[in-house]
């Protein structure tokens, strides 16, 4: 059954590349559920995010250090404190001033960081692409051989593993913690939960910080699968992740996930049937598609607009 | 004090996290090792102190902000003057007042100037026609470039296959990006405001990533090149005139001069924002141009006085990608060439950002903007490598300082003083 094979891989494929879209769009979702404003410097953060991991592997490679938990561990620890001071200090610097006004106002400012954020790491490091050799080499192979069977690298289970756990962790917290209630509060009606005495700059800050650390477990999963960075990456990366959060469902966290893994998935198959280059087409029409026939996105609820 | 010092230890410490890992530490391939070193020790040095500066000022800032307001307070432009400012009759007849200078003046500067003039005139048709649908319609457009790529391709491709002129094509390509701004938005209109951002993010890229795969037509990523400069009533500007053509120096008796071409695009380019102009103003004083602004303010409003709300979004769209179209057609007469790169999202975050710096709806706000968003950078090219960096740093500013804009547009009103 060559063809069944050859699906299941796209399969496989797809879900691994829709997982880490599923983390970067949450990132998006909260921080749109909470504000109404799509941060569009999001993607770049998971940029320097990346860049940040490849310096903590290659540091620690060059320091003779070569031994594999502490290679990921190290990379996870750097990018995540890293990644949450970019996005503590995006939303200090550049949204904080600006809330209250007009919609369009915070967009354009982010527009603006993330054209700063991306040409500031093109300068400081350089525009050239960057790559580390896989760290974990080898692959789970399903089926008779590599040719007739599917081909699941270890990389790609670490990948599924660890988002697992930081989607339940997230769930959990979101859930059940004092803050995570506060965040679901400031998510219903901001005003309301600032007049009960919930410090909304605080939420507003924290949402953003947790955006950036998934952002950055994205980042360290993504770089370890394709090993290859530049300072470019961050733009597509962060509005395919946006595509993601829409088809979801705006603002919905299960939604985020969802739309994510069928984006992936989606766009494995578009690549399979019409080449390569034509991946962001198919990705972008699945949104139109969506959003024609369910304009909430497929976890949404209708938004009641009252005067 | 201990909360200060709090304060100001966290605040050093983000900037270290914010700046050591990017700026500090550069990575660099050895052969095909990826390695570690420190950046230029000037640039260490310049981290550690702004990492000790923003200590300093965590720690002494309301010592420093009483002082601060003691000493001066900031000189205003008074009240009166900045309501006649904002005066849609004012920003007329500053535009009016603008005009003269501007049809003379090329005749008299040098070649590069009169060049750099025109890009900014198509920017300010792009920033126009973006107006309708981002000031005064109230939509978000992440995605106008694309309109522009359509009009810019469309002279190219009909210049290339069937070898049509600029004028023919130029009423085409207007009606091609509508066609396309139609399409796109009859769907879509019906959807939040937020959703159309996305969405249009999404075709720009589309239209983008087709013109550089479909290679048998549009040339791929090489792009249409040797396209005919526009004609004035059938005579070019080039030295010598192609087969049934006359040149412009030789029908006239004029010396050849090179610099004829440049000010006659310009020229076009004047003539095309000036018609830009005129119909975006008489359109704002006809029922769908009240009907834009009125939706912008409340759309439940407009629904409730009867208006239809997806037409009057869907003419606003289309008329904004017509204009797109226009400026595009005579990109492509200009350059010559188009590539698929010329149409990037950047191009669209320039145009936004030309609408937004301009004040949104303003018409004089917009070619305020233009000129100094493109002339800005040009002026900054000793800095080149430093321009996009600046150009972020501009926007965020801006809209920290001034969210309304250098001019914002102002509806004639009454106050009630008690």
């Amino acid at each position: 059954m060559p063809e069944l094979y050859h699906y299941l891989q796209q399969l496989v494929n797809g879900l691994t590349v829709g997982s880490t879209y599923a983390l970067i769009a949450i990132g998006y979702t909260m921080v749109y559920g909470i504000i109404g404003m799509i941060n569009f410097a999001h993607g770049e953060v998971y940029m320097i995010a990346s860049y940040v991991a490849f310096i903590a592997i290659a540091g620690l490679s060059m320091l003779g250090l070569d031994h594999l938990p502490l290679l990921m561990a190290a990379a996870f620890a750097a990018s995540i404190v890293v990644a949450s001071a970019y996005g503590y200090s995006i939303e200090r610097l550049a949204y904080r001033p600006l809330r209250g006004g007009n919609r369009l106002i915070p967009l354009i400012s982010a527009i603006g960081m993330s054209i700063f954020l991306q040409n500031e790491v093109l300068l400081a490091q350089d525009s050239r692409d960057k790559a580390i050799p896989s760290l974990l080499p080898g692959n789970l192979v399903i089926g008779e051989s590599a040719m007739h069977g599917v081909v699941i690298s270890w990389t790609q289970i670490l990948i599924f593993a660890v988002i697992l756990l930081v989607m339940l962790g997230l769930t959990l917290f979101i859930s059940r913690s004092r803050l995570g209630r506060a965040c679901r509060a400031c998510a219903e009606d901001l005003k309301m939960a600032g007049l009960l005495g919930i410090d909304t700059h605080r939420i507003i800050a924290l949402t953003f910080v947790i955006g950036a650390v998934l952002a950055a477990v994205a980042a360290v999963l993504l770089g370890l699968q394709y090993g290859v960075i530049n300072p470019q990456m961050g733009f597509l990366a962060g509005i395919k992740a946006f595509t993601a959060a829409v088809l979801g469902g705006i603002g919905s966290i299960p939604g985020a996930m969802l739309g994510g893994l069928l984006l992936g998935v989606a766009e494995a198959f578009g690549a399979d049937l019409f080449g390569d280059a034509y991946k962001d087409v198919v990705a972008f029409s699945l949104l139109v598609l969506v959003l024609l026939l369910r304009p909430t996105g497929i976890l949404g609820r209708p938004e009641v607009e009252k005067v | 004090m201990s909360t200060r010092l709090r304060t100001a230890l966290f605040s050093a410490l983000l900037v270290l996290a914010v700046a050591w890992p990017v700026l500090g530490l550069k990575l660099t391939t050895v052969g095909i090792r990826l390695e570690v070193h420190n950046a230029s020790p000037a640039m260490l040095w310049s981290i550690a102190a702004a990492a000790l500066g923003m200590f300093c000022w965590q720690l002494g800032r309301d010592r420093l902000a009483a002082l601060w307001s003691g000493a001066a307070s900031r000189p205003a432009v008074p009240g009166r003057l900045k309501e006649v400012l904002s005066l849609p009759a004012t920003q007329r007849w500053g535009l009016l007042a603008l005009l003269v200078p501007a049809l003379v003046w090329p005749f008299f500067a040098s070649r590069g100037a009169v060049d750099l003039a025109t890009l900014i005139l198509i920017y300010a048709m792009l920033g126009l026609g973006l107006n309708i649908v981002v000031g005064l319609a109230g939509l978000l457009d992440l995605g106008y470039v694309g309109f522009y790529a359509v009009g810019a391709y469309t002279y190219a491709l009909l210049s290339e296959y069937w070898g049509l002129g600029f004028w023919t094509c130029l009423p085409i390509a207007g009606a091609m990006a509508a066609l396309f701004g139609f399409l796109l938005g009859f769907p879509v209109l019906r959807l939040r405001g937020d959703y159309l951002a996305i969405v249009t993010l999404g075709f720009g890229e589309i239209i983008r990533i087709l013109l550089r795969n479909l290679t048998d037509v549009t040339g791929g990523p090489n792009g249409i090149g040797g396209i005919d400069k526009p004609t004035l009533f059938g005579l070019t500007f080039e030295r010598r005139a192609a087969e049934g053509l006359q040149t412009f120096h030789g029908f006239f008796g004029l010396p050849y001069d090179s610099a004829d071409k440049v000010i006659f695009l310009y020229l076009i380019a004047l003539a095309l924002v000036l018609l830009t102009l005129f119909v975006i103003n008489r359109l704002l004083r006809m029922p769908i141009g009240r009907a834009w602004e009125a939706l912008r303010e409340d759309e439940i409003a407009c629904r409730a006085l009867g208006l239809n709300p997806t037409v009057i979004k869907l003419s606003a769209f289309t008329l904004g990608a017509c204009f797109a179209g226009f400026a595009g057609s005579f990109f492509a007469a200009r350059q010559g060439l188009v590539t698929p790169e010329s149409f990037s999202f950047i191009e669209s975050a320039v145009i936004l950002a030309i609408v937004v710096l301009g004040g949104m709806g303003s018409q004089l706000g917009v070619i305020l903007a233009a000129v100094v968003m493109i002339l800005l950078p040009e002026l900054m090219r000793e800095f080149s490598e430093y321009r996009m960096l600046l150009f972020g740093a501009l926007l965020v500013l801006m809209m920290v300082w001034r969210p309304q804009g250098l001019l914002p547009m102002q509806r004639p009103h009454l106050e009630l003083k008690s």
